[in-house]
């Protein structure tokens, strides 16, 4: 059995864990102090995943902060900031709208802020 | 324009934004917001990174649309702002002297005033770093302001200076956008950052944390051309002979936050040496009665979800003196002991009912310690502490009970 | 084909152009850099002398006592702020209390008038924060302060007002020598033609020499500075010197006239125009600041820089024509109280050395006074919203540490000589001078430069060259 150390970042605590994985599964997780550590540690272990927050240059120039509505892979996070970088959206926009569906196959990028509105 | 509002708030970040709604759901309705910048938000606006409002929304959110909450409310309760408008002066009679286009030069006479303006980064100039002063040096704050803001990347090639929150969001932020970070010098033995961004922001990207390095030269005539590096002893004094020359020509400095208190100040309102910001009561009244303070130019917290808490506390305190008056204190000292940097509030009136939640910063890491409030030579109560960091605000809740066993001040300590 | 072309844009080069306005001349002035006011103008202690200082009989005394007398009128026409602050020289030990009495002799020999040796009473009475050793001071009334930056920046501003031209980025790398005057071509291949040439090109005024076939030799000695914020500028009031002793003059602790309080300078020996601050240079400045005075806040320190002073071997100024080149005037070894006596040395090189190669006929319409640059702040209420009200930029303020608007911004960008880079808006304006050091502004005030100069934002430089502020667009 393979331990592994890691850092929670799914809050300012930051918690210190030790993850135990066997054959490509997690056998125990310690050091966690709530279940979402839980969750993460064992995601991290398998396919480490992360939000992707960015920001777009709208066609009239204005720049839209945007972030990807769920964690992508965290190997795929150049690629998708490369279609990020040609992403491109009009105005008015509102929090929440998405510019670009589902830019890793699932993930919608969406609009963290308004703006024109 | 209307030249007279129960409650002026000045500066419309998630501080001002979090006061002005309370004043008003506390009942004074006529309240105006100033803000300089074109856009409410304050500087959450370029802190497009996740990661806040988990303590108060229980979601992640961006900076964005955690200050979009807040506008929102601001907008539903049709408050007034006044944007694009800088504020030049605040009188001790709570007059308020602003700048804009519009309007020119004009007077806003204020029942109660509460203060929002948060902080500013300390600027590179303080560190007197040795070298040639080319372009490239950046605080980091200005760095993201060129990312986030304008599209812009300020430099390929990056070291930072200071592994702070801000300095780390910028690490990963400057490589998201195509530049390559070098290196991350903090001349503390530790990180004043959170953990999880030491992770998800430089272990995520391979970038190098250097721990007890600063950087020691700065070389380039019109650009930066490279930097020293050196390892500091436990003085923070450079080593002899640990110097290394790191190709760049990018510096960002993330060497901590100042509150901006230059209003405060002309106000004639009593600032504290320790928090730099002002002397408060915990409803967050200044020594100067209907002058009030909170979020970061109070004092710089961690999370923007404090900030909101700390606002509300000061909306509710400006309107109950719009509404009630000023009303007798009756004032119990707090004092920060051994291995504390500061407490906050510095002054407990005892007729203000309710909870009072103090926070305050400890002077350096310690394990297992205990936190003991006392009054004279008497502890009052105690609590055990795993782990206590400078980083990290911490706070105590004194309930009426035990403040009412108080004689004249209290002393906040940590033994180990 | 100019009749006088000055070389270089420095206090000395600006005022001499400034002055030659005054006749019916075609002038122009060259500067390598990118905006005027680069070299030793540009990081200096900023001090008008009262002139005790020098040896009796040399040209600096000479020109620092006229100099001083002319300070205030031409600040005053140009817009220039100017702060008769007065001067003391401090004494640590009775020994260093002769000293004081041989400047005062040597002062008043100069002409220096209203020169006193005070004693530790009535000093902490003008200095509450001086050290508790110090034993006595010379005091020096006449003594003053001056931004020598915004001197240049006027003076040069008010000759192009009234007809003078300024070619910046002209880098001098060849002059020949032509029948009826000289032709000099700058590195970027430009060429101007002129009857006359002024060498004031401060640190590279040797190399101007040795092309017009002159040997002199110009070496540059570094000072090192530390900048104090505006809210402790009540440190000191007077100009605080050390007694001078063999091994020099020491750091000198002064006021500036925004308010701040400079530190500085070291003197170093250095090769070329190296700027560079170090660490060793630095502790130096704070040690000689902590020996004047107590409490000295250096935890308000803004920023730290270094400037070169170029001198020759003779240590005194050089104002002469070319041995070599017949129609070249060298203006060299302008060294301390350069500043000081710039307006005397301008006035004198014209009237005396200029004259023999032209005849001085008067221009009636010079103006001598410089629309100030004013800082908004300054005005009133009213004087304020008129502006406002006429142009609105005004009333937007871009750098909040020094309540910079939009509107001087812009007018520096404008008016002559016209800012292209961050660091030559904030010498007019002070926009980037406060505490936050530019942190906030800077990408507002880059955008307006953008805007008025027309070029896309990633072409702003900091200060000219390949001092670009970004590596371009994200998307």
């Amino acid at each position: 059995m393979e331990t592994k150390k890691l850092t929670c970042i799914e809050c300012p605590i930051g918690c210190e864990m030790e993850v135990g994985v066997e054959d490509g599964k997690v056998v125990f997780v310690k050091g966690n102090s709530c279940p979402r550590g839980k969750m993460y540690a064992e995601n991290e272990v398998v396919c480490p995943k992360r939000v992707l927050t960015s920001s777009i240059r709208a066609r009239s120039g204005e720049m839209v902060s945007v972030k990807t509505d769920q964690p992508i892979e965290k190997a795929k996070i150049f690629e998708i900031m490369e279609k990020i970088n040609r992403t491109t959206c009009d105005l008015p926009v509102k929090v929440g709208d998405i510019v670009y569906e589902k830019i890793d196959g699932k993930a919608n990028l969406i609009a963290t802020t308004n703006v024109g509105v | 324009m209307k030249k007279k509002y129960d409650i002026v708030i000045i500066g419309g970040g998630p501080a001002g934004l979090a006061a002005a709604i309370s004043a008003y759901d506390h009942g004074v309705q006529d309240v105006l917001i100033l803000e300089r910048e074109e856009n409410l938000g304050g500087i959450l606006n370029q802190c497009i990174h996740n990661g806040f409002g988990l303590t108060r929304f229980k979601e992640s959110l961006t900076g964005p649309e955690y200050a979009w909450r807040f506008i929102d409310g601001v907008r539903e309760r049709k408050i007034e702002t006044l944007v694009s408008t800088t504020v030049l002066s605040v009188s001790r009679d709570k007059q308020v002297t602003a700048i804009n286009e519009r309007d020119g030069v004009f007077t806003i006479q204020a029942k109660a005033i509460v203060l929002a303006m948060g902080c500013r980064e300390r600027s590179k100039g303080a560190l007197n770093v040795a070298g040639t002063r080319p372009a490239g040096l950046y605080s980091a704050g200005t760095a993201q302001k060129y990312v986030n803001m304008k599209g812009y990347l300020p430099g390929q090639k990056v070291v930072i200076l200071g592994s702070g929150d801000i300095g780390l969001i910028m690490a990963r932020r400057m490589t998201l956008e195509g530049a390559k970070v070098l290196a991350v010098c903090e001349i503390m033995p530790f990180s004043s950052g959170l953990k999880r961004n030491i992770a998800q922001c430089l272990d995520d990207f391979n970038i190098p944390l250097y721990l007890n390095h600063t950087i020691t030269k700065i070389e380039g005539k019109e650009r930066v051309t490279g930097v020293v590096i050196s390892k500091v002893d436990e003085n923070k004094r450079p080593i002899v002979g640990t110097q290394r020359y790191i190709e760049c020509d990018t510096v960002l400095f993330s060497v901590g936050l100042i509150p901006e208190n230059e209003l405060t100040k002309s106000a004639g309102v009593p600032l504290s040496l320790k928090t730099k910001g002002a002397i408060v009561y915990q409803n967050r009244e200044t020594l100067i009665d209907g002058i009030f303070a909170c979020g970061n130019v109070l004092q710089v917290h961690d999370l923007v979800d404090f900030v909101s808490e700390e606002a509300e506390t000061a909306g509710v305190g400006a309107a109950e003196y719009v509404l009630y008056g000023n009303r007798e204190k009756d004032v119990i000292d707090c004092k920060n002991g051994q291995n504390v940097s500061y407490v906050l509030p510095q002054k407990i009136d005892r007729n203000q009912k309710g909870i009072v939640k103090l926070y305050f910063r400890v002077t350096n890491t310690f394990k297992n310690c205990v936190i003991k409030l006392k009054s004279g030579e008497k502890v009052l109560t105690e609590r055990k502490k795993r782990i206590a960091v400078p980083g990290e605000m911490e706070s105590f809740l004194l309930t009426e009970e035990l403040l009412a066993a108080v004689n004249g001040e209290i002393e906040l300590s940590l033994e180990c | 084909m100019y009749d006088v072309l000055v070389i270089g844009g420095g206090v000395v080069g600006g005022l001499i152009l400034r002055e030659l306005t005054k006749y019916r001349l075609r002038v122009a002035l060259v500067e390598k850099e990118d905006d005027v006011s680069m070299g030793q103008s540009r990081a200096n202690s900023g001090i008008v002398h009262a002139g005790y200082d020098a040896a009796v009989g040399t040209l600096k005394a000479k020109f620092n006592l006229i100099g001083n007398r002319m300070m205030p009128s031409l600040a005053k026409d140009l817009g220039v702020k100017y702060v008769n602050n007065g001067s003391l020289v401090v004494a640590f030990s009775k020994e260093e209390i002769e000293t004081l009495y041989e400047l005062k002799s040597r002062g008043e020999q100069n002409g220096v008038a209203g020169l006193q040796v005070i004693d530790r009473t009535e000093l902490l009475k003008l200095e509450p924060n001086i050290s508790e050793e110090a034993v006595g001071a010379l005091l020096a009334p006449t003594g003053g302060i001056v931004c020598p930056y915004e001197l240049t920046i006027a003076s040069i501003g008010n000759a192009m007002d009234n007809g003078a031209e300024l070619f910046c980025g002209f880098d001098v790398c060849g002059i020949e020598r032509a029948q009826d005057g000289f032709t000099v071509q700058s590195v970027s291949g430009q060429e101007i033609q002129a009857k006359v040439l002024i060498n004031c090109a401060g640190i590279g005024g040797g190399k101007i020499a040795s092309l017009l076939g002159d040997s002199i030799i110009v070496k540059g000695r570094r000072g090192q500075y530390i900048l104090l914020d505006r809210e402790s500028g009540d440190l000191v009031k007077h100009t605080l010197f050390f007694t001078p002793t063999k091994k020099g003059k020491g750091i000198l602790v002064s006021p500036t006239v925004d308010g701040n309080i400079i530190l500085g300078p070291t003197a170093e020996e250095i090769e070329d125009d190296n700027v560079e601050t170090t660490s060793i240079g630095l502790e130096n400045v704070t040690a000689g600041a902590k020996k004047m005075c107590k409490n000295v806040p250096l935890y308000n320190t803004i920023t730290s820089f270094a400037g070169t002073r170029a001198y020759t071997d003779k240590h005194d100024f050089i104002l002469e024509e070319s041995e070599a080149s017949p129609n070249a005037i060298h203006c060299l070894g302008i060294e301390s109280p350069g500043l000081t006596a710039s307006p005397a040395i301008a006035k004198y090189v014209v009237e005396e050395l200029v004259s023999k190669h032209f005849e001085l006929v008067k221009n009636e319409d010079f103006q001598p006074i410089r629309k100030p640059d004013y800082f908004f702040k300054n005005l009133s209420l009213e004087e304020k919203n008129e502006m406002i009200q006429k142009d609105p930029s005004y009333g937007k303020i871009v750098c909040r540490c020094e309540q910079i608007t939009e509107g001087e911004i812009v007018r520096a960008v404008r008016e002559n000589p016209p800012a292209r880079n961050i660091d030559a808006v904030k010498r007019r304006t002070r926009a980037g001078m406060g505490r936050c050091q530019g942190g906030f502004c800077q990408p507002y005030v880059a955008e307006l430069i953008a805007r008025e100069l027309q070029i896309p934002l990633e072409q702003v430089t900091k200060s000219g060259g390949e001092s670009y502020l970004l590596r371009g667009k994200t998307k």
